[in-house]
């Protein structure tokens, strides 16, 4: 089952991937340096379909693209939050990592625990502490994108954005 | 029918819309520059081969301009090469993109815009709605000339009270990011209103809504009144209206009277570390920038000169001032400001982002301190992560520029 990482308040994009590593669009080695000086352990430790589960103001700083992209590149389910900066909640939506807004989780959450995720129904689980959460659910058309594996693939099978977000 | 921001996406799709409503919107420009149009290029090219229109992409050389390295030249390369290919009509090397956009009358009341870059907000001083956004979005603008919007709440943010001398529209931002924090309007339409505002020349509103985003905000926006239009008629809009509010519901309201606001000044390491010039005053200074899209305009070179005729630069500081554009630069020299600043020992550098970005022209070392009129402070900025920066008005920044040290410009008047 996944696992949470839980992280503090105004994780900045910085953090989320330092900039003297941000100097290629290569995802291996982007996954390879996430969080590597706030959370050594989580470049190695992260498996497929884990959460990460931040506070308030989640992406913040600059409106680098590297920072989704680098959570997404390690393989990461999904990324809950308190709240999000408003370009790193968009990035995150249009290369189709997924991201849930949850004001109550952060408090609740454990590190290391146990966590499920319904991205569509927006069904939160702590099996471990009996605990639940029901956030707003991803719009249909974030879903769509998630399962093109981007807004670029969507839009390059549909042939225009507004058929394919509209 | 709404906010500025309803009004303005209910007329780009055709149908009313209001706050909250997912829109897939038709663009009146999209903008981006030497840092952010190569990674825009990558997404583009996985979708198209022709872009949408390119006489409604405008690409500005200014971040690094001119380039200060080799691997900075192959970013301008890779921009000049995919404008050529493209034939982009709006390709400009002469200044601060936001400043420039303005300037050449390619924003406009009611107009939609997306930039790669983060002060796109810019535009909302002269009533467009404009926002920055990462590289897939300009990419995938360059290909359909859309993109997707939530429509945002809208916070009112009403300024009235004259302001006192010696405090400018620099101060009003600061005070507004220091009353709603630095989170304050996130995911928001910012509206900025009320008499000092509306009596404001648009250069001083641009400082405004430049600093929309330093708290979160998607857009600032201002109606367009006759200063509005007095300013874009002469630049390619004769046939413009005003554009305001009808029967807006906002999310919150709030009122500032600037009647007694003193200089402010942001110290590190965010906008909201916002103090009275007091508290700071005298802290040794290594660098005193004037400049940027916040604060690099005619109307702010004017105050810098003023505080310096006559005077001389602290002789152990470094003092670069920068006009944002070209235009200003020939306004800054018909009007004898640059050889004032030059007389006083200020260093006038060529129009661009000069040392906002930390990359030339004024990049910080190890422990040292700058006052600066950017928008920014977030450590590392300038230079060095052990480097501070203050940021304050163009008047503070002179009269700091004189003494070495940050000093209260009122002692000045
Ligand atoms: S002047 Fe500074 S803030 Fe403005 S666009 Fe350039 S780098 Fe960005």
């Amino acid at each position: 089952m996944p696992r949470i990482w839980k992280l503090g308040h105004n994780v900045n994009t910085d953090v989320i991937i330092p900039g003297r590593y941000n100097v290629t669009t290569d995802r291996a080695s982007l996954a390879k340096h996430c969080l590597c000086e706030a959370r050594p352990d989580f470049p190695v430790g992260v498996r497929p379909g884990d959460v990460v589960v931040g506070g308030d103001n989640f992406g913040c700083g600059s409106s680098r693209e590297h920072a989704p992209v680098a959570l997404q590149a390690t393989g990461l389910g999904c990324v809950v939050a308190r709240s999000f900066a408003r370009i790193f909640y968009r990035n995150s939506i249009n290369i189709g990592l997924p991201i849930l807004i949850c004001p109550e989780l952060w408090e609740q959450a454990r590190e290391g625990e146990a966590i499920e995720v319904d991205l569509a129904s927006g069904q939160i689980r702590l099996p471990e502490q009996g605990l639940e959460f029901a956030v707003r659910p991803l719009p249909p058309f974030a879903l769509a994108i998630l399962k093109a594996g981007g807004i670029v693939n969507l839009v390059k099978e549909r042939g225009d954005l507004d058929v394919a977000v509209g | 029918m709404g906010t500025l921001a309803e009004e303005i996406f209910s007329r780009k799709v055709g149908r009313p819309v209001e706050a909250g409503e997912l829109v897939v919107a038709p663009l009146d420009l999209v903008m981006s520059h030497d840092t952010t149009t190569p990674l825009a290029v990558e997404a583009f090219q996985q979708l198209r081969e022709r872009v949408w229109d390119p006489d409604r992409i405008a690409i500005v050389l200014d971040h690094i301009m001119p380039p200060a390295s080799i691997p900075t030249a192959a970013l301008h390369q890779i921009t000049r090469k995919f404008v050529k290919e493209q034939g982009i009509a709006n390709f400009f090397q002469e200044g601060v993109c936001h400043q420039v956009i303005v300037e050449k009358g390619l924003a406009w009341p009611g107009a939609l815009i997306i930039g790669g870059d983060s002060h796109t907000c810019t535009y909302g001083a002269v009533g467009a709605f404009a926002t920055g956004m990462g590289s897939t979005d300009v990419g995938l603008a360059y290909a359909t000339g859309k993109a997707w919007f939530r429509v945002p709440e809208t916070i009112r943010v009403e300024v009235n009270g004259r302001l006192p001398k010696g405090s400018y529209a620099k101060d009003v931002i600061l005070a507004i990011v220091r009353a709603l924090g630095v989170e304050g309007g996130n995911y928001r339409a910012i509206e900025f209103a009320g008499e000092t505002i509306m009596a404001m020349p648009v250069g001083d509103r641009m400082t405004l809504s430049n600093m929309a985003v330093e708290f979160g905000a998607k857009a600032g926006l201002i109606e367009a009144d006759a200063t509005t239009l007095a300013y874009l008629g002469p630049r390619g809009r004769a046939k413009l209206a005003p554009l305001a509010p009808a029967n807006p519901r906002y999310e919150q309201v709030v009122e500032l009277n600037v009647g007694e606001l003193g200089p402010l000044v942001a110290c590190p390491p965010d906008v909201g570390n916002v103090k009275p010039v007091e508290a700071v005053e005298g802290m040794p200074l290594d660098e005193v920038f004037i400049g940027t899209c916040t604060n690099g305009r005619l109307e702010d070179i004017a105050v810098a000169a003023r505080l310096l005729a006559g005077k001389r630069v602290a002789t152990h500081t470094r003092t670069i001032v920068i006009p944002a554009s070209f235009e200003i630069y020939l306004a800054a020299l018909e009007a004898g400001y640059v050889r004032t600043l030059m007389e006083a020992g200020a260093m006038v550098g060529n129009p661009g982002c000069g040392p906002c970005i930390g990359r030339h022209q004024g990049t910080l070392c190890a422990g040292e301190r700058a006052l600066t009129t950017m928008n920014r402070n977030f450590t590392g900025r300038m230079g060095d992560p052990t480097s501070e920066i203050f940021i304050a008005s163009p008047a503070v920044a002179a009269v700091s520029a004189i003494e070495g040290r940050i000093a209260d410009p009122r002692r000045y008047l």
